[in-house]
This record gives C-alpha cells, structure tokens and sequence, in this order.
C-alpha cells in the first residue's frame, strides 16, 4: 500500500516496519494510507497545525485531540516514539525533493511568472488565484511542479480528501451563470449552500446569487483561468520557483 | 399577569408525569415531544398545522441554546407540559424555559480523557417516562435524572467504556423499561440492546446482536470472529405497543473494511431485529447486507405504517438504508415485501426475491482502493427519515457520495481503532445530496429537492404540509411536503447534524433544530 512512499525513503529498518503497521493500524483509517488526508487532516507537510514539534506530535497520538474526532491512542512509549518519528518522515519525502534557490525563484516568481498577479503571498499578490503564503506546506513540490506546466491537470482532483462538512470549498471551480434578467456573470466560486452561491468575476467583483434568481448555473469542473508555464521557465528556474514555492510555510 | 402565566407554566410543566399511555398516544397530544422520533412508530410527524404554506414566509428564530461544547450538537428534544428536555454534547443534560430557551436546570457530567468515540463526542437525546429523564453517557452509564430538578436518581453502568463502548443514543422508554442501545462499532465491542427498570435502574434484559456459541447465527461466523463483530445498537429503535415488538437496527461487523477474517453473512450486524420488548427475544431479523465490508450500519429509525401490499392488509416497517435500497418488510414476521433502489449504488445488481443483494465483484475494499457508492456514510445515515399520514409520502435525507475503500489488517486491542481499513473521497467528484419524497408501499419517488452537499440532518413532516430540516452548509429550510418546492430558508451558520421536531408552547407552534453549537426555534409569529 505504501510503495509509492517507500520508493522515496531509505530502506525500512525493524523499527520503521512496526512504525509501518502502527500507522496502517491507528492512522490509516483517517488519515489515508499514505497519510495524506481522509476523514482526518493531510500528515504529510511540514507543518502540522496540533504538532509544531516531536513533543506535541507524541502527546496528540497519545491523547487525541479535545473538540475534535482525533481520539488518543494507548501504545508503548516505544510504539509511540516510533510512530511520531514516522509520521514526521511523511513530510520528509517532500523536503528531500526540493532542490531550487528560493531566492532566484522569489523574483522568478514576481517578475517573469508575474504569478503575483494573481496569488497571493503575505501581505502581496492578487487575489484571484489561491494564496500561496503556506503553499509550502500544503503541496509537495511534485505537486506544485505539475500545477506550474499543466494547471489544468489537477484542478479536479478535489473532493478525494474526505471532509465531512465542507463549510468552505477549499478547491478552485469556475462558474458561470445567468441571472433571470439575462446578465451572465464568469468567476471563481467562493462558496455554495443548497439556495445561494458566491462568485467572484475576473474583475475582482463579489457577486451573491439565489439559486431561484438564476437562469442558469454551470459548472466548468477542471477548468482553471491559469496559463501553464512549459516552455515558458527553463528547468533550472522551474526548480527554483518550486524552491520558492516550498519554502513558503505561512507563519511558523 | 405575564409573570404569572410563567409562573404557572412552569411549575404545570415540572410536575407533570410522562406516562407510558401518553407516549403511546402521542400522535394526539401534538402540543408534546415525548420520545426520540416523536411517537413509537418513528414517524416523526407533528400533527400540528399552524404553521402551514401560507404563513411559513413569517418563520423567524425565537430564541437560542448554545452548548459550550465545539462537538456536533445532535440533539431531537423532547417537550412535555411546557418544557423542553435536551442532552448536550458530551454527556450533559438540561431542562429549558420554552417562553425563552433559558435553562431550568443543567445536568454535568465528566467524561473520562480515555473514552473512545469514532465519530465525536455526541449525543442525541434523553427518553422521557413518569417524572424521570434518561440519559446515557459516553462512558456507557445510563443516567436517571429527576425531571424537575435534574438530579441524578441512579446511574447503571451498562458496559465498559474501556473496551470501546459508548452510548450516543437517545433511549427509549416503554410502559416498564428504558430500552438502551450502544455504541462502539468501530471497537470491536460485542454488540448488545439492553433494558433497564426506570425505577431502580437493575437490567431487565439483554439482547447480544452477535449470537454466542451455541445461539442460532453463531455459525454465520467464523472462529472467534464473533467476539470482536461489533454490531452495535447506536440509533433509537421503533416500537409497535399492539405486537409489543421492539424494531431496531444493528450496526457493521467488525472490523469494518476486512471481511477476511469474518466469513460468513455476519449476523446480526447490518441488520434489523425485531424483539418482544418483555423478554428482549429475537422475534425475526432480516439482513440489509450480508459480510458487510464498507460500514453501512442499518442504524436507522425504522417507520412503521400500514398498508396493503401483495393484496392483503398488512403491518409493515420501512427503512430507507445506508446500502442505497429501500426496503419495506411485514413487521410481525420479517418478510421481504418491496426492496428499491433509491440512492446511488455501484455494488449490486439489485435485491434477489428475497431481498438479498445480488453482488457485482470487485467492490471490496482493496489494499489499492475500490470506488464504491454509497460511501462509507451510506445513501442516508442515522439522521431520521419522516412520514406524513397527510401525503402518505416517506421523505428522506439522501446522501450522494462515493468513498474509495481501502482494506488492510487489524488486530485487535480492547479499547484501541478496529477498522482494518481506510477510506477517502472521490478525486474530483463534488459530494451532493437531496430530499427525495418516496411512495412508502413502492419506493418510487415522488418529487426531489437538490441539496449542496450531502446532508447530515434528519427531516419533520407535519400537518401544515411542511417539509423541515437543514444542510450542511447550515441552512434551515422548508419545502413543500406535497411537491418539494421550497418554501423557506435560513442560514444558520454551520452544519446541521439533527433531525428536527416541532411543538406547541401558549398556542403556538414552533419548529427546533439545531446548528452547530446552537439549538434554535423557530416561530411564524
């Protein structure tokens, strides 16, 4: 079940196979074989929102986490220390993939991507596309390397990662509708429920429809207003604007 | 005078006793909420009609009740003699002032840091009988509280929490006995459906849902499989008072995603059971789904109506399941009657005339994951269906939602996650939903209402003509119970994971549901 994982780490000590059926064991059923998300959140980045650290990540798998469905698991000290360290090493594969000079990227990113154009990273940027400011944390540098040439080719691969309630989509759709009096609105979706949904249209103007005010409402699932950028960055500046990229990890 | 009418109120409420005739009656005392469902019958039906099409645009919250709790609220309260009764998240309790949702009193109880929940720290509702509240706890206690004062009576343990065990359940009160289901499906628990005397709190009976050595059933499973097949009891059941016959639905085997080391149908997980409610007996059971390998617990509320099918007049019992059918049985002897599709299924190619799914291969959970609807929450899941005598339609909540299904191996541990498995959602398909309104005696569908996302929250109907229930997106709404057009809604602010009730306070009707934290009714005044 792992072996896309294992084919990017060192070969499997004793310790790292009991690791490997602790997770499977504990872990799994929530938090997806590969540990990147399922009912419960996505493990591997860098930066796990209940664990900052080796400590707090061993006393959330020992105690679970109050007020939400993490529940503590009983384990020896030894089977938890194990698995703390295993769940750290899901990130690591990504950290061990990154390659590029952060710094060339940055201005790769400002200047000949003109990406801030759209994204958002801190207090800069546009607001049309997703906020990069913790990209690095969220998306693996494979992923975000496929984003850059084929934007296109992952737009739908939202809704795997199960949620139970999604209050906010997380995900980027397109949409396009017709009010009753005939006016057509283009934009991203910011959010729906059962009788409304918001939008923003590509000039930044926010728009709140009832579903009964609308003509008609379609969905351009895996569209994205995005360019790719093959052939656009040589493999060099590509590697740098994913180094860039990684290393943006939001406030720590 | 104001003040007095209070006064009154008040102490007519807290004196009042709930008695058995009046929960078995209590499609005519609409004004009351007396049980979990409403009547025994699981209809969850108000016969009330002050609200209805022409005013419902008036609907407005009255009041709130927050919990201070951030686990889902998932309460149906209860209302007798001008009071509400509710339990509250994790295993508390309170009696609210109906004039303005102001408690009267406040039930708190501690839960251990070591109790094990698979799907939060909830509960759905106390039972009502004589001048006693019952609630049971996360630590698997059954709690009476006294109505008036919410002081504790006595407290039964009903099971070790440390072994997986949990009540979320709201419990069921009969003539002589508070009927009490479990949770802990996901433990490998053994599963069981208790009673208990409302007065002393002394079991009366117990039904294990996974037969032992010897019990008929035993064989359907294999070795020592049944020890840890789960099975759990952890929706309140219907009750026919004329049969005196219990129906409840029993939950998943476990562990859930690895058939491997269960062979065998598994019984009586997945199931329904029908029990003398004076011996806890098995009566009859029928099997939604046999070797049940993706979660789809058959807890359910069943509805129980009459009808006439295969042309002769008949006691029946519905149950829109988890699986994706719709099913309808001969409540007295368990026979199967209608078997429908009403959800989105991949899994079978339909019910064989005795209402066992014809299996299409490759839908078991794979170490490489296999795409399957329903998901894991099934095509609906515990959150009540309704019937109208009005429409004599049955409306449902119904989710639209694949999982992959992942399997791996578990071994067992008491107390520690038995799943063998895992699950995620489908890359690219937007999860979704409905309220579909179904002819009871067929499954046909009548009329649908598409949600957003797949809901969580139950639905009322009730004699204004009205549909009532929530999103997970956290709108509160009305739809037409005749053609499901809607006719009001109401962003609550976050996710409804309730099905709601209605009553009568001072001459008027009110509908409550909860919203994340909060409790709100709402009036058309």
């Amino acid at each position: 079940m792992l072996t896309g994982l294992m084919a990017l780490m060192p070969a499997l000590s004793p310790a790292d196979e009991t690791a490997d059926k602790l997770f499977l064991t504990h872990c799994a059923p929530c938090h997806g074989p590969k540990g990147d998300g399922g009912r419960g959140a996505n493990l591997a980045v860098r930066r796990l929102l209940h664990a900052p650290d080796d400590e707090a990540l061993s006393a959330v798998i020992r105690d679970g986490i109050p007020g939400t469905q993490m529940p503590g698991t009983r384990m020896t000290a030894e089977e938890n220390l194990a698995l703390t360290a295993y769940v750290r090493g899901l990130a690591n594969v990504q950290e061990a993939a990154v390659a590029g000079d952060p710094a060339r990227g940055e201005s790769l990113f400002w200047d000949k991507g003109r990406c801030g154009q759209c994204h958002t990273v801190g207090p800069r940027g546009g607001r049309m596309g997703p906020d990069l400011t913790e990209i690095g944390a969220r998306r693996s540098a494979a992923y975000l390397r496929q984003s850059l040439l084929d934007p296109e080719a992952e737009v739908p691969e939202t809704f795997a990662v199960y949620r139970r309630v999604i209050l906010l989509p997380d995900n980027f759709l397109q949409v396009r509708v017709v009010t009753a009096e005939g006016k057509a609105v283009t934009g991203e979706r910011l959010n729906e429920d059962a009788f409304s949904i918001q939008i923003r249209d590509y000039a930044d103007r926010i728009y709140s429809f009832r579903k009964d005010e609308l003509r008609e409402l379609r969905k351009d699932w895996g569209k994205s207003p995005m360019p790719g950028y093959r052939g656009v960055f040589t493999d060099q500046e590509l590697r740098d604007l994913i180094g860039y990229l990684s290393s943006l990890q939001g406030a720590r | 005078m104001k003040a007095l009418a209070i006064l009154w109120v008040t102490a007519a409420g807290l004196t009042a006793q709930v008695t058995y005739e009046r929960i078995a009656a209590a499609g005519s005392e609409p004004d009351s909420w007396l049980t979990y469902s409403g009547d025994y019958a699981g209809h969850r039906y108000s016969a009330l009609a002050e609200i209805h099409r022409g005013n419902v645009a008036r609907l407005k919250p009255v009041w709130m009740y927050q919990t201070n709790d951030l686990n889902q609220f998932e309460v149906t309260p209860l209302v007798a003699d001008g009071v509400m009764y509710i339990s509250e998240p994790p295993s508390h309790a309170a009696a609210l002032d109906l004039r303005t949702g102001r408690p009267l009193w406040m039930f708190r109880r501690a839960v251990p840091s070591d109790v094990h929940t698979c799907c939060g720290q909830v509960n759905r509702g106390v039972a009502i009988l004589s001048d006693t509240v019952f609630l049971g706890t996360l630590d698997a206690h059954l709690l009476a509280l006294d109505a008036k004062t919410g002081h504790l009576l006595w407290d039964t343990t009903v099971a070790d929490y440390k072994a997986g065990y949990s009540i979320t359940a709201a419990p069921l009160a009969l003539r002589d006995k508070v009927i009490v289901g479990i949770s802990g499906g996901e433990y490998g628990i053994r599963g069981f459906l208790d009673a208990y005397n409302p007065k002393t709190g002394k079991r009366l009976w117990r039904f294990w849902t996974v037969p032992g050595p010897g019990e008929p059933g035993h064989e359907t499973w294999e070795g020592d499989s049944w020890k840890t097949g789960s099975a759990a009891t952890w929706l309140t059941g219907s009750y026919d008072p004329a049969a005196n016959l219990l129906y409840w639905g029993t939950g998943n085997p476990g562990p859930d995603y690895d058939g491997g080391p269960r062979a065998g149908d598994n019984l009586y997980a997945a199931s329904l059971v029908a029990l003398d409610a004076a011996t806890g007996k098995l009566r009859w059971h029928f099997q939604f789904t046999p070797h049940d390998t993706h979660d789809w617990d058959a807890n359910h509320v069943p509805v129980l109506l009459d009808g006439t099918l295969h042309g002769a007049a008949r006691r029946l019992v519905a149950v829109p399941n988890r699986n994706g059918f719709y099913y309808v049985l001969d409540r007295l002897t368990g026979e199967f009657l209608v078997g429908r599709q009403y959800g989105k299924q991949n899994w079978a190619e339909g019910l064989d005339s005795r209402g066992r799914p014809i299996l299409i291969n490759g839908r078991e959970p794979r170490s490489a994951g296999s795409l399957v609807y329903p998901g894991v929450h099934g095509a609906t899941n515990w959150n009540s269906p309704s019937y109208s005598p009005d429409t004599k339609l049955l409306y449902v909540a119904v989710r639209e939602e694949g999982t992959v299904f992942y399997r791996a191996t578990a071994e067992y541990k008491a107390g520690n996650y038995f799943s063998a498995g895992g699950m995620r959602g489908i890359p690219g398909v937007e999860p979704t939903g409905s309220i579909q309104a179904l002819d009871p005696l067929t499954g046909e569908k009548r009329w649908e209402f598409a949600l957003h996302g797949p809901p969580w929250a139950g639905v009322l109907s009730t004699a204004g003509g009205l549909v009532f229930g929530g999103t997970p997106e956290g709108n509160v709404f009305v739809l037409d119970a005749a053609s499901g057009k809607p006719l009001w809604t109401f962003q609550a602010g976050a996710a409804v994971y309730a099905s709601p009730m209605s009553y009568r306070f001072q001459g008027r009707q009110y509908l409550a549901i909860t919203a994340g934290r909060s409790l709100i009714v709402f009036g058309a005044e």
